[in-house]
C-alpha cells in the first residue's frame, strides 16, 4: 500500500476526521465498518473489479502523447480516464460505493455534483443497481452543464437545483448533507471525491487507487521507468488520490493543480467544513469564501484532507492554472492529440505546458497525466468562452 | 436553568440570529422580558448544515449586513438580559477564532454557553478543554440515532443542560411534533440529571407543551426567526416567547 490508512480518528496528520452533525455519526461508523469489511473481503473484490472490467470498461490505457510531447520536449503520457463509462474516473468510486450501499441494505442514494461528472456516475450505478437516486447541483452549475443534467434525468435521476450560497459544488454538498441528516436511516450519501467525514477520505481514495495502480504498471511497460512527474487535477481531489496512491513509493515528483479561483492549499489557511479539517478558502472570521473557476468540478474551496497532508509533509507539491491556460490546454490537447479532455484535466495540462522546459519539469522528463475526463460536457462552454 | 426546573418550571429557550436586523440586540431583551430562562444567539456561518431554510435565510441576511463573530460577541456584552445567553455556531468559526481565545471572548462579554452542531463527541476535546477552563458551558447535542452508551456520555460531558434534537432533520417548523421528540425527551431523561431541551421541529405553544410533557423545556427557533424575516421586531418576538410562556405555565 503506497499510501498508508489514516488514523482511528480519521486523521492524516492534523487533517481529516469527523466534524458532522451527531445525527450522522452513526451512518459514518456504520459506512465505515462496511467498507472495512468489504474491502478485506475477496469476494467484494471479484465483484468490484468485475464490474469495473465488464461495465466501467476498466483498465484504461496510457496514451503517449507524441505530437504533444514533440511540441512541449517533454515525454508525455496520459491516463485515460476519459475512456471509461460515463467518461470520467468517478466510475470507480461510484460502483464501489453502489455495492457498498446494497451491503448495507439501504435502497436510496444522493449525491452532490459540480460538473455533473459524479452525478453522472452516481445516477448511472444507482440505475444498475436499481437504487433511488437524488442528485443536489448548484443552479449556476444546472445551467452551464445542462447536458449532464439531461443525462442524469434519462438514466432515472431526480436533479435537485440549489439557491443557496455560491449556488455551486459547496452548496450543493450542503444539501446534500441536509437532506441525509433527515434521511440517514435509509439512505446513503455517496461523496464524490476524498472529502467529508472519515472514512469518505479514504475508501474514495481506496476506490480512486485501482488508477494509479493501472497507470503504474503501464508507464513502466512504456517507458521502462517511473515517470519523473505524475499530474492530476484538484478539485476535492480524488483522481489526483488515485494516481499518487499508485505512485507515492516511487521516485516521482506528485504535483497536483488546483484551480487560481479556488486554491485550496495554495491559499493555505486550515479550516473546518464538510465534516473535515482540511485547507479551505476563508475569510479571517472563518466564513467560507465562494470558489470561481471555469471548470465546474474545481469550483471548490476547499480540498480533500490527504492532501493538505501530503503538502504539509512535501511529499506532493500543489500548483494552480489560471482560466486562460487552461483553454489554450484544452484546444492544445483537442488539435495535436485528437482527445478533448474535461475542463478539469485541463488544468493539468495547463501546468505542464507553462512547466514544460523548466526546473519544474525540465526538457526530456517523462510526465504521466492523469486524464480525468472527457471534454463532451463542456463543449458548449467552451464554444462561448471562444467566440 | 437547573434550579428554575427543580422548582417546577418548564424551560424555555428562544433562539435569535445575531445580527438579523439592526435591533436585533433588542430582540433579545425582548425574549427575556417575555420569559424566557435562556436565550441562544445564532452566530452566523456561511455554511450552516445543520439549518433550513428559515435560519439559511436569516444567516445570509445577518451576513450581508456585516455580522462577524466578534460583532456579534460584543453586542451581546451591552445586552441586559438578565437570563444566560449561549451562542450557537459552526465549528470552523470557532477553530478560526482560535479555542482559547474564542472562549475568553464569550466570557469577557458575559456569554454562559456555546452550541457547535457540528464538533460532536468524537472531536470534542480541544474545545472542551478551553472551553472548560474559560468557564464557558458547552451544551451537546443528542439525536435520536445515538446509540444509547452514547447518549451516556454525551450527558457526563454536557454542561448545563442537554440539548435533544427533536426528529431527523435540520431545523424548521413542522405542522406536528414528531414521535421521536418525546422519545428522545424519555431516553435523555433516563440517563441524566441535567435539564433536557427538545429542539428542532419545535414551532408552537401546542408543540412546545406536548413535548414538554416528557422533557425540562423546549428550544424553539425557526417559527421566531420566521417572523423576524417577516419584519417583526422585539414586540412581535415578546408576543411570540410569551405565548410559549403561557402554554408552559398552565401545564403546572
Amino acid at each position: 500500500m503506497a499510501l498508508p490508512e489514516p488514523s482511528p480518528d480519521g486523521r492524516f496528520g492534523e487533517f481529516g476526521g469527523r466534524f458532522i452533525p451527531e445525527s450522522l455519526i452513526p451512518a459514518c461508523r456504520e459506512l465505515e465498518a462496511a467498507f472495512r469489511a468489504a474491502w478485506g473481503d475477496p469476494a467484494f473484490h471479484e465483484e468490484y473489479g468485475r464490474l469495473l472490467r465488464d461495465y466501467g470498461g476498466r483498465p484504461t490505457p496510457v496514451t503517449e502523447c507524441h505530437r504533444l510531447s514533440e511540441r512541449l520536449g517533454v515525454r508525455v503520457l496520459l491516463k485515460r480516464e476519459d475512456l471509461t463509462h460515463t467518461g470520467s474516473h468517478k466510475i470507480n468510486n461510484v460502483v464501489g460505493q453502489a455495492l457498498l450501499t446494497r451491503r448495507m441494505g439501504k435502497q436510496r442514494v444522493i449525491a452532490e455534483t459540480g460538473a455533473g461528472q459524479h452525478g453522472v456516475a452516481t445516477a448511472t450505478a444507482c440505475a444498475l443497481f436499481g437504487l433511488e437516486c437524488v442528485v443536489y447541483m448548484g443552479e449556476v452549475d444546472v445551467e452551464r452543464q445542462a447536458l449532464n443534467v439531461f443525462r442524469m434525468e434519462l438514466l432515472g435521476a431526480d436533479v435537485i437545483p440549489v439557491g443557496s450560497g455560491s449556488r455551486t459544488l459547496k452548496d450543493a454538498v450542503n444539501e446534500a448533507l441536509r437532506d441525509w441528516v433527515a434521511n440517514v436511516e435509509t439512505t446513503h450519501y455517496c461523496i464524490g471525491s476524498v472529502m467529508g467525514p472519515h472514512p469518505y477520505p479514504w475508501m474514495v481514495r481506496e476506490f480512486q487507487s485501482i488508477l494509479g495502480t493501472e497507470a503504474r504498471e503501464q508507464t513502466r511497460a512504456i517507458v521502462g521507468a517511473d515517470p519523473d512527474v505524475v499530474v492530476a487535477c484538484v478539485g476535492g481531489g480524488s483522481n489526483a488520490a488515485g494516481t499518487f496512491a499508485g505512485f507515492a513509493d516511487t521516485p516521482a515528483r506528485l504535483v497536483g493543480v488546483e484551480a487560481e479561483g479556488g486554491a485550496a492549499i495554495g491559499h493555505g489557511v486550515p479550516g473546518v467544513v464538510h465534516g473535515m479539517k482540511s485547507f479551505l478558502v476563508q475569510d479571517e472570521e472563518g466564513q467560507v469564501l465562494e470558489a470561481h473557476s471555469i471548470s465546474a468540478g474545481l469550483d471548490y474551496p476547499g480540498v480533500g484532507p490527504e492532501h493538505s497532508y501530503l503538502s504539509a509533509t512535501g511529499r506532493a507539491t500543489y500548483v494552480t492554472a489560471g482560466d486562460d491556460e487552461v483553454l489554450d490546454a484544452f484546444k492544445l490537447l483537442s488539435q495535436t492529440e485528437g482527445i478533448i479532455p474535461a475542463l478539469e484535466s485541463a488544468h493539468a495540462l495547463a501546468w505542464v505546458v507553462r512547466a514544460a522546459g523548466t526546473d519544474e519539469l525540465p526538457t526530456g522528463a517523462v510526465v504521466l497525466i492523469t486524464l480525468s475526463g472527457r471534454g463532451d460536457k463542456d463543449v458548449a462552454q467552451v464554444r462561448e468562452l471562444l467566440s | 436553568m437547573r434550579a428554575a426546573r427543580d422548582a417546577g418550571r418548564k424551560l424555555l429557550v428562544p433562539y435569535v440570529t445575531g445580527g438579523l436586523g439592526a435591533d436585533w440586540c433588542d430582540v433579545v431583551a425582548a425574549c427575556a422580558a417575555a420569559g424566557a430562562d435562556a436565550v441562544e444567539v445564532g452566530i452566523p456561518f456561511s455554511d450552516p448544515v445543520m439549518d433550513g431554510p428559515t435560519i439559511q435565510e436569516a444567516s445570509t441576511r445577518a451576513l450581508a449586513r456585516g455580522a462577524t463573530p466578534a460583532s456579534i460577541v460584543a453586542a451581546l456584552g451591552e445586552v441586559d438580559a438578565g437570563i444566560p445567553l449561549v451562542v450557537m455556531t459552526y465549528y470552523n468559526v470557532v477553530f478560526r477564532g482560535g479555542h482559547r481565545r474564542f472562549a475568553r471572548s464569550l466570557v469577557e462579554h458575559g456569554v454562559s454557553g456555546a452550541i457547535v452542531p457540528d464538533l460532536p463527541l468524537d472531536e470534542f476535546g480541544e474545545w472542551a478543554r478551553a472551553a472548560d477552563d474559560a468557564g464557558v458551558e458547552t451544551i451537546l447535542l443528542a439525536a435520536p440515532t445515538t446509540p444509547d452508551d452514547r447518549l451516556v456520555e454525551i450527558c457526563e460531558r454536557s454542561r448545563g443542560w442537554v440539548y435533544g434534537v427533536g426528529l431527523m432533520g435540520v431545523t424548521g417548523e413542522r405542522t406536528s411534533l414528531a414521535a421521536s421528540a418525546a422519545t428522545m425527551a424519555k431516553r435523555l431523561k433516563a440517563v441524566t440529571d441535567l435539564p433536557v431541551l427538545i429542539g428542532v421541529g419545535v414551532s408552537t405553544p401546542e408543540q412546545a407543551v406536548e413535548v414538554s410533557a416528557a422533557a425540562d423545556g423546549v428550544v424553539v427557533g425557526s417559527a421566531l426567526v420566521r417572523r423576524l424575516l417577516e419584519g417583526g421586531g422585539p414586540e412581535a418576538a415578546a408576543a411570540f416567547v410569551g405565548e410559549l410562556r403561557s402554554a408552559l405555565d398552565g401545564m403546572a
